[in-house]
């Protein structure tokens, strides 16, 4: 039995490369042949070549790499051999030469970082709609499937087929650009970019098989700031990313959601944490706060604080006030209740909650809040309730496992 | 170099106040620089601005005979007034056309691709 269990290993380790590559190839390859569908189609194929030949003599070195000379030979021997591929040759001049050495010339236009940041602005234009940006970006640049696009949509796998291609087909169809925005319209793009980039990172959040989507997103966060080093926001999403980021190896224990109160603290990457203190205090000098920065600026209070009870409430209360000033959300307003609790009390925090219960009423994190203050307040049956609701609603694996176990306290405790 | 649509519409019964004498005067001077720049640098290709829709004469066949009538029409509470065909790069080069529209006529307006005619 055992070659089957490393054939297994094998064809998993090949599909998490595929994943991690998959937006780096696509975005090169849209440079080159001026087409998404092309692309993506090129580099599907590529993805067939190279499951075979990955598995029998390994992994390449520069995996992205091999894809794209693979897509790209593949494809010009498809245009050479079609009718269509006869006339489009002259257009072509990009792909007229075949390239056997897979670590070389396919990234001879500029660092793959600036192909990928072209994308995102296309799939970010705001002559697309907000769900049409975020879906094109977690599909072309975040690779997850038309299935795993619709899944975190809530929608069905067609449902998401017709929008990508109505999306795809609007960007062929009006010639939006492929390309880095003008110094005089990049701040007007950039908040729809930071939004769709905070999502990615977010999916890669709750779902422990897309975990390469966190650091997808922070390497995109960072090539934002690289690219408008004048933009407070992005690097505010880059230290948010970063305060978050640096306490997920304290965020799950056995597969289950560890609360902030809980979490080993000597567990949290002190390096990430240091960088984002670092941004937040070179902004906090800027003094031109935006909803990237007060969040990220919050999460470097929880960050500061050695134990949960240190945590310097008031600031992060007063932090949460001046956020829902600038985006006065439901969640938002959810947020700032935690804070009012340790404030407050678990009185004040639930009135608070019971505000914007109505909004979040599908959103699994509401009702775990309300059962948490419940559970405070005595009312063992109504948290409960709560709780199972919660636990109803939550998508991701880790949140569900911790919500049993609440669920499961009160049977113990009854 | 691709072509873009920029029309603009009219709101069934909810007709625009006649502007004043001064006001038209304005108006027509802003939209002649506009058209001006756009022939200056090769975006213009036509410009138009059509009667209300019930002066349309619907014409079909009818097994074979071409029949004309006054409507019925198509059914839309909206009807395009006026609108410029332009060449643009991309669309964002046509976006930029279209805000300088909507700054001359304060008007919103929509931006559609055309085909690309084969040989063009």
């Amino acid at each position: 039995m055992t070659p089957l269990i490393a054939a297994h290993r094998d064809t998993t380790e090949v599909e998490r490369v595929f994943r991690e590559v998959y937006g780096q190839a696509v975005a090169t390859l849209i440079r080159v042949f001026g087409d998404i569908g092309l692309a993506e189609d090129a580099v599907q194929d590529a993805f067939v070549v190279a499951s075979e030949r990955w598995r029998s003599e390994g992994i390449p070195s520069n995996p992205a790499g091999w894809i794209v000379t693979t897509a790209r030979n593949r494809a010009i021997d498809d245009f050479r051999r079609s009718v269509r591929g006869r006339e489009l040759h002259g257009q072509l001049g990009a792909v007229e030469s075949r390239s056997d050495d897979p670590d070389h010339s396919w990234e001879d236009d500029g660092p793959v970082g600036d192909d990928q940041l072209r994308l995102i602005f296309t799939c970010c234009h705001p002559a697309l709609r907000t769900e049409h940006q975020v879906a094109l970006t977690l599909r072309l640049l975040g690779g997850l499937t038309v299935d795993e696009v619709a899944r975190s949509f809530l929608v069905s796998e067609s449902a998401m087929t017709k929008r990508l291609v109505r999306a795809k087909y609007k960007i062929k169809a009006a010639r939006i650009p492929y390309r880095i925005p003008s110094d005089t319209d990049l701040p007007a793009r950039l908040r729809s970019v930071l939004s769709v980039v905070y999502l990615i990172y977010n999916t890669g959040v709750d779902d422990t098989d897309r975990t390469s989507l966190r650091s997808d997103a922070i390497r995109l966060a960072r090539s934002l700031v690289e690219l408008m080093p004048d933009e407070p926001e992005a690097a505010g999403l880059v230290a948010l990313l970063l305060l978050n980021e640096s306490r997920m190896p304290a965020r799950t224990a056995g597969g289950a959601l560890v609360l902030l109160g809980d979490q080993d603290r000597a567990k949290w990457d002190r390096p990430m944490i240091e960088e984002g203190h670092d941004i937040v205090r070179a902004f906090i000098r800027r003094d031109h706060p935006g909803p990237y920065q007060l969040q990220a600026a919050i999460q470097a209070v929880h960050c500061d604080a050695d134990t949960f009870e240190a945590t310097d409430w008031f600031q992060i209360l007063t932090l949460y006030d001046h956020l829902f000033e600038v985006m006065p959300t439901a969640v938002v307003a959810l947020n700032r209740a935690i804070a009012v609790a340790e404030v407050e009390g678990p009185n004040a925090a639930l009135t608070a909650i019971d505000a914007v219960a109505a909004d979040l009423d599908s959103y699994h994190l509401m009702h775990a809040a309300r059962g948490t203050m419940l559970r405070r307040l005595g009312d063992s049956e109504a948290a409960k309730t709560a709780f199972e609701r919660a636990a109803h609603l939550a998508a991701a694996e880790v949140d569900r496992r911790f919500l049993a176990e609440q669920i499961e306290e009160f049977s113990h405790n009854a | 170099m691709s072509q873009y649509l920029l029309s603009t519409y009219a709101v069934e019964g909810r007709a625009r106040a006649p502007m004043e004498p001064e006001e038209m005067q304005t108006f027509m001077e802003r939209v002649h620089a506009l058209e001006a720049e756009m022939k200056a640098s090769g975006t213009f290709v036509f410009t138009g601005r059509l009667h209300d829709p019930d002066t349309a004469t619907v014409v079909r066949s009818n097994e074979g005979d071409l029949v004309m009538t006054d409507g019925p029409f198509v059914e839309s509470k909206e009807h395009i007034a006026g609108f410029y065909i332009i060449n643009a790069d991309d669309l964002d080069a046509a976006l930029v056309w279209a805000g300088k529209v909507v700054d001359a006529i304060n008007h919103p307006i929509e931006v559609t691709p055309f085909f690309d005619m084969p040989g063009s």
